[in-house]
């Protein structure tokens, strides 16, 4: 982790941190929250000291469901799904791991997989290096 | 030409650290009329007041411009000062450069730009000042004091005690209101009901105090000192001087299927009942609603076994009018509903509210006081109490502010199941333990401390009714774990809100409220008891949330401002009413139509300002469109030479 900054993850995730008043209901609602090394709350105070690598490192990343359940149930509107998610992409554009190009687009459109656009923009957004 | 003093506050760095004052009293000094421009450090002190005053002699000034804070603010001091120096305190014109220049603008150029303007405006005011003199109006002495709960009830004694006389309006069919419902006060422990019901007593014994239960405001007309308001007395079915409160109608009475609104709806109540054993009046009222009488014509049991004959079944609504100098707004709080908190499953009967909970621990209450689960009446081996839940929320389910109560009154519930069942574990679920009052944290202290009670940092997700028990899906944020805890009966501290009948009372009496439905004070800071509309006082968690012992000390504030304001015999008027050009009115009536205070009156084609109810609002003078209507201090001349000033 090397050029990531809690402002570029706070852009690309549009939350706002400041908001947290630590209240803890993200974690206490996420369903997966037992199998991570960094839970929701932990998720944005971390985020709040600036300390982007930790949660990169995070399996946090891989086990969040994107259920949403901590977004619903905040009492502030911090949204930690979004910083998750954000966070994850970040560590997947990073890897420079280029999964689709944008030559290969119109191969899958004309092709007769009838794939949705939509998961095909949401591809190219994800898993382009 | 008028000789015009302007003068520039710096109002310490407040004003100076934005805008350039020294440009200020520059600019000032151009304009037609000013003979003296000059800026000093706190105007409205002694020192500055005496030098507007030294000015208006020295350079015989006939006009003063006071560039400072907002006129809500000063205006009368700076009135009060031109008064001294022998100007009509009407020729004095604010313009507010602090809230609406240095405070808004970051930018020193901008904020001296628009201070400026403002005054060069304020100038072009002052040219058109006409010397205006305030009237008298009369005071009745009477208060009139909305709800009857502990914050209205100290409000009335204190009145009635300095001689005035007091009537409560409860729409309750008892005063007591939530006070009455709990069992034991903090940090204390005295026993709820011990310290209020001989408070109850004396206001229905108290000479000068006349309740009005099971009533409502109807409408409300005039201003202060002299409002006329008219109550509807809810019918009660029952005459109210024969009936002995003996109690035989709600034995008898074979509806029991009512949830008890005194008892949460934890159990049910007769169609004829008083609310609780101590009600003030000890009167029942009949439910219209449940009574079998009254919905089929059939029943009548309760008026068979009343012997002195009190029941009335075709008693109707009655309407009393009476005039009052001063409205005392004491109309409380409920819990808010929990109906968009569904992960709580607060329909699990083994889910309740901190006022729900005051109830089942006290021993007047539905059970006795013995800590059951209404479920399958088992006594519970944990209890576990969850913090904030709807206060500090700022989505769109709950408030976002702090009910302020809660933290201390889990405290209690938390110390009296311990006490009472020291086998029974509590578990208190918080974001933060917020205790600032007089030996409060030392009692939440005592509770973790003394008590053992086991306090978590943290929250509940979700709750699952088990049957046999309750999972709570949590976290312990201290110890950095996730946690399903199993526990008997769950306690929410639900955030409180005010009444939601405050809307129409304040509506009806002109009182502003704010986003979250609290009462509105003049100044949050220095008239924290008294609503902006004048003659309008506010008591108790109608203004904000606030626990017994700040709801007393408020409730004696209020008192003393309505006493002060019931001892004067009269009060002067605001000259500032609107008046009516017979030359330019068409008779198109359409000021009588806007005036909210029902003070233009038309007749044969012409119509008439009555000055005592004109408050001044000035609603008719935009809507008159032949320019005939005006208001005196406000003229439409004035406005717009204040319009082209600020073009200029």
């Amino acid at each position: 982790m090397t050029n990531m900054s809690r402002d570029v993850l706070h852009t690309l995730s549009s939350t706002s941190i400041e908001k947290c008043m630590s209240c803890g209901r993200c974690s206490a609602s996420c369903p997966v929250a037992d199998e991570m090394n960094i839970m929701p709350h932990q998720f944005v105070a971390l985020l709040k000291r600036r300390e982007v690598e930790k949660l990169m490192e995070s399996n946090t990343l891989w086990k969040c469901l994107s259920c949403f359940a901590c977004i619903e149930r905040c009492p502030r509107g911090v949204e930690p799904a979004k910083i998750v998610e954000a966070s994850r992409l970040a560590v997947i554009r990073q890897q420079g791991e280029s999964h689709i190009s944008a030559d290969e687009i119109p191969k899958y459109l004309e092709s007769e997989s009838d794939l949705p656009q939509q998961l095909l923009v949401s591809a190219f957004r994800k898993y382009r290096g | 030409m008028k000789r015009i003093g302007v003068f520039v506050c710096h109002c310490g760095t407040n004003i100076a650290a934005t805008v350039d004052v020294v440009k200020v009293v520059e600019a000032a000094k151009l304009e037609p009329g000013v003979v003296h421009a000059a800026e000093y450090p706190y105007l409205c002190s002694e020192a500055g007041q005496n030098m507007i005053i030294k000015a208006v002699d020295e350079f015989g000034l006939t006009g003063v411009v006071v560039s400072a804070c907002s006129p809500r603010m000063h205006e009368t001091t700076f009135r009060k000062a031109a008064a001294k120096a022998g100007l009509n305190p009407f020729m004095v014109e604010i313009s507010n450069i602090r809230e609406q220049c240095s405070w808004i603008h970051k930018d020193s150029k901008d904020g001296t730009e628009k201070s400026i303007i403002l005054t060069r405006a304020a100038i072009a005011k002052v040219h058109l000042n006409e010397p205006l003199h305030p009237g008298e109006s009369k005071v009745t002495k009477r208060a009139l004091v909305i709800g009857g709960g502990i914050a209205g009830i100290q409000t009335a004694l204190d009145i009635a005690e300095a001689g005035f006389p007091v009537d409560i309006v409860e729409s309750t069919p008892s005063i007591g209101g939530k006070m009455a419902q709990l069992d034991k006060t903090f940090p204390t422990l005295d026993c709820s009901a011990c310290i209020l019901t001989p408070k109850m007593v004396d206001a229905a014994a108290h000479e000068n105090i006349t309740l009005h239960t099971y009533s409502e405001i109807e409408k409300v007309e005039g201003f202060v000192g002299d409002f006329t308001i008219t109550i509807r007395k809810k019918a009660r079915y029952v005459d109210m001087k024969n009936c002995t409160g003996c109690g035989l109608c709600y034995e008898k009475c074979p509806v029991k299927k009512a949830p008890s609104e005194f008892e949460q709806g934890l159990i049910k109540r007769t169609a004829i009942y008083t609310p609780f054993a101590q009600a003030v009046p000890n009167v029942p009222v009949i439910d219209k609603t449940q009574c079998i009488k009254l919905k089929t014509g059939k029943c009548g049991l309760c008026e068979k076994v009343c012997t002195p004959k009190a029941i009335v079944f075709d008693q109707q609504d009655e309407l009393i009018t009476e005039k009052y100098g001063a409205v005392i707004i004491a109309t409380g709080y409920d819990q808010i509903s929990l109906e968009k908190f569904g992960e709580y499953s607060y329909n699990s009967p083994d889910v309740i509210t901190g006022l729900e909970f005051e109830r089942l621990t006290n021993a007047a209450g539905p059970t006795g006081g013995d800590l059951i689960r209404l479920s399958d009446k088992k006594k519970p081996r944990s209890v576990t109490f969850i913090q904030c839940i709807g206060s500090r929320d700022t989505s769109k389910r709950g408030k976002p502010y702090c009910s302020k109560i809660c933290c201390m009154y889990t405290a209690k519930h938390a110390m009296l199941i311990r006490d009472k069942y020291p086998q029974i574990e509590v578990n208190v679920f918080y974001i933060d333990v917020r205790t600032p009052g007089k030996n409060f944290d030392e009692f939440y202290r005592r509770s973790a401390e003394e008590y053992g009670v086991n306090y978590i940092k943290g929250q509940v997700g979700k709750i699952i009714d088990q049957g046999e028990f309750l999972t709570l899906q949590s976290v312990d944020m201290l110890g950095g774990k996730r946690m399903d805890l199993q526990t008997d009966l769950v306690v929410l501290a639900t955030a409180i809100e005010p009444v939601k009948s405050v809307r129409i009372i304040a509506s009806m009496l002109t009182a502003s409220i704010d986003t979250n439905n609290f009462m509105t004070e003049a100044h949050p800071k220095l008239k924290p008891v008294e609503s902006p509309t004048a003659g309008v006082f506010l008591s108790g968690v109608c203004q904000g949330p606030k626990d017994i012992p700040e709801t007393v000390a408020q409730a004696g504030a209020t008192a003393a401002k309505v006493i002060g304001l019931l001892v004067k015999d009269k009060l002067m008027t605001n000259p500032c009413t609107a008046e009516s050009n017979e030359k330019f009115c068409n008779g198109c009536s359409a000021c009588t139509k806007v005036c909210p205070y029902g003070a233009i009156a038309y007749d044969d084609g012409i119509v008439h300002v009555n000055k005592a109810l004109c408050q001044g609002c000035g609603a008719c003078a935009v809507t008159c469109p032949s320019g005939a209507m005006d208001l005196q201090g406000f003229s439409n001349r004035q406005l717009m030479a204040e319009v082209d000033a600020i073009c200029r």
